[in-house]
């Protein structure tokens, strides 16, 4: 018997995705006349002490939107002001968490709001000069953030004396290169320092030694985001939306076998069964849910029985057994091969290893490796022990999170499923149809040489 | 000692630009952005960018030679005039990204990896590019192209052909 489930009262409030979207609705004029930029007149010309900036952000209850949900006030407030030294803010847009694409819309459509909020931050840090770090790849999210960094300049809300105040502060955008481990912050400054993507370990923690070693603040986009909205709110009318442990709203990208993927704005403590089976269309080809990553393939995955009553918040999330992670949700339709699924995810975690700890670098492709076999149909019958046996020594021993999580997520999955793993491993062939996607668009399809290549390969 | 600016000396005062937003002693900060610029002008890396920019910035030559190592938009060599990077992570493998990958195989007869024998595409795998919930998708040179389907890929490979 499950306990009966309080819904939390829900102020049914957007942040972000509360206007329309128009071939205009990124620029500064329009984010101004939606009231943008008024939380930094607010500060910068009232009088607002950086102090209280961080109060109000910490009173708001903001919690980091990256993965982690740490509380983005706690975190500024470690930066000690007078300590002489120069302090940075590094913006954290290398979205690259598989799932997770909400940043991506933010910076595309809101890039503002993102840089209201750098702003905001770096003053209330006492920082002189703030980055923006980006994803690699992405093309219209960079020019998009970068036009904002632009107009914001000819504004006067960056650079010399923004607003005639007597606070300055530069901006760099600055692009990645195409690494995943660069979105862990700590590999994020070395990355920023121009070298590989390594992270270090903790401590010093950034926030004491970060940036060419000075005292550095890690947000993600949406963090930053949401800064400006609790500014202009106030923290308590903030904290009306939201539960009491998880104020606000999440972004969460969902993807997968859903019938409507996207981005959605989710007020925290919104049903998860409302969220899938009715904003997001349920699954594809009326099939049942067979269970959900959560927040990106870091996360572990729960089962379709597991978010029954559960409400989209952080702390519903982690005794359901897994997190909210980055908001990068997949859901996996009943009939899927998990053994091909997790493949797809270990193939993943060995291609972006970064190399520096032995049992992540040589853990992540032997999994892989593993689990190749198996899915050529020459696994072996201790090849499930083996995983768990790879996996745990993975655990604990790496300097960064994501190599804690690059054996788990298999695990994970092993847990749940370890019948299919037995079937494929005995049969040498899926116990499902042993296809990843539902509705193929590819199925069927036949290509023909484009003229002028040589013949197909296939 | 300093290796003569051939190559990138035309884009130096660009990089001179850049430096006025950063804070004073970030110079090793610009290794990724200039590596991005060369290579965004001429299709790769060479050998006598690497000295050059050692030269110019001052940095390890060691530091240039890991990034390019590390950072996987990074090449040493040059790809087809289209390099469309097909994303196969979890997302988009389950809405078709392995269909999407033999049907593009099949049309220009090369496997990811490879260039076709006019120099015209390069096929590669890619890692999640946060198009997930408009998957199958590809980015072409810079360009994403998503919701992916045979009757799309055609149109856009007859387009890219012309």
């Amino acid at each position: 018997m499950t306990a009966p489930v309080t819904e939390p009262v829900l102020s049914g409030r957007k942040f972000f995705m509360n206007h329309e979207v128009t071939p205009t609705s990124h620029t500064l004029a329009d984010y101004q006349a939606r009231g943008g930029y008024q939380a930094l007149a607010k500060v910068l010309k009232g009088g607002v002490a950086p102090a209280d900036v961080i109060k109000e952000v910490s009173t708001a209850g903001l919690l980091g939107h990256g993965g982690a949900a740490f509380p983005a006030g706690r975190k500024w407030g470690v930066i000690r002001p007078d300590d002489g030294e120069p302090h940075y803010v590094c913006m954290n847009a290398d979205e690259g968490e598989p799932g997770t694409f909400k940043d991506r819309w933010l910076l595309e459509q809101v890039p503002h709001m993102a840089v209201e909020g750098l702003i905001l931050a770096s003053y209330a840090i006492g920082g002189r000069h703030a980055f923006i770090y980006i994803r690699g790849e992405f093309d219209l999210p960079f020019h998009r953030i970068q036009g904002a960094v632009d107009e914001a300049y000819a504004a006067g809300l960056l650079g010399k004396n923004i607003l005639g105040s007597d606070y300055s502060l530069d901006v760099v955008v600055y692009r990645g290169a195409g690494s995943y481990v660069c979105g862990e912050a700590s590999a994020m400054l070395a990355s920023l320092e121009g070298k590989k993507g390594w992270p270090r370990n903790r401590p010093p923690r950034l926030t004491v030694k970060g940036l060419y070693q000075k005292p550095t603040v890690v947000n993600n986009v949406e963090t930053l985001a949401n800064v400006p909205v609790i500014l202009s709110l106030g923290a308590e009318e903030f904290r009306k939306t939201g539960t009491p442990k998880s104020p606000g709203t999440q972004m969460i990208s969902i993807s997968g076998h859903v019938n409507r993927p996207g981005v959605y704005e989710v007020e925290y403590g919104y049903s998860w069964e409302k969220f899938i089976y009715e904003d997001c269309g349920g699954i594809q080809g009326g099939r049942g849910l067979k269970c959900i990553i959560p927040g990106g393939v870091s996360t572990k995955i729960l089962d379709a029985d597991q978010i029954k009553g559960v409400t989209l918040d952080h702390n519903a999330a982690v005794a359901a057994g897994s997190q909210l992670g980055s908001g990068g949700m997949i859901a996996i339709a009943e009939g899927t091969c998990m053994v091909r699924l997790a493949r797809v995810i270990q193939r993943f975690y060995h291609h972006e290893s970064c190399g520096q700890c032995t049992p992540c670098r040589e853990g992540m492709g032997w999994m892989e490796r593993v689990l190749d076999r198996i899915v050529r149909g020459e696994g072996r019958p201790d090849d499930i022990d083996r995983l768990y046996h790879i996996s745990n020594a993975n655990d604990g021993t790496t300097i960064c999170s994501l190599g804690d999580s690059a054996g788990y997520a298999c695990t994970a999955i092993l847990d749940h499923y370890r019948e299919e793993f037995e079937y494929f491993i005995k049969n040498g062939r899926s116990m499902m149809d042993g296809q990843l996607a539902v509705e193929d668009p590819f199925a069927g399809a036949v290509p023909t040489p484009l003229r002028g290549m040589a013949g197909a390969a296939v | 000692m300093n290796a003569p600016m051939q190559n990138i000396q035309h884009l130096i005062p660009e990089f001179e630009r850049w430096k006025e937003r950063y804070p004073a002693g970030f110079e090793g900060s610009l290794t990724i952005p200039c590596l991005r610029r060369i290579q965004e002008e001429r299709g790769y890396i060479a050998d006598s960018d690497i000295d050059e920019l050692v030269a110019y910035l001052g940095v390890p030559r060691t530091q240039v030679d890991e990034v390019l190592g590390f950072y996987t938009m990074f090449t040493r060599e040059p790809l087809g005039r289209y390099h469309l990077q097909v994303c196969h992570n979890v997302s988009c493998s389950l809405r078709g990204a392995d269909g999407l990958i033999k049907y593009l195989c099949g049309r220009l007869g090369i496997q990811p990896g490879e260039t076709t024998p006019d120099g015209q595409f390069t096929i590669s795998t890619a890692e999640c590019l946060a198009s997930c919930g408009t998957a199958p998708m590809m980015i072409v040179n810079e360009t994403y192209h998503e919701d992916l389907t045979p009757a799309k890929v055609d149109a856009l490979l007859e387009e890219l052909a012309k």
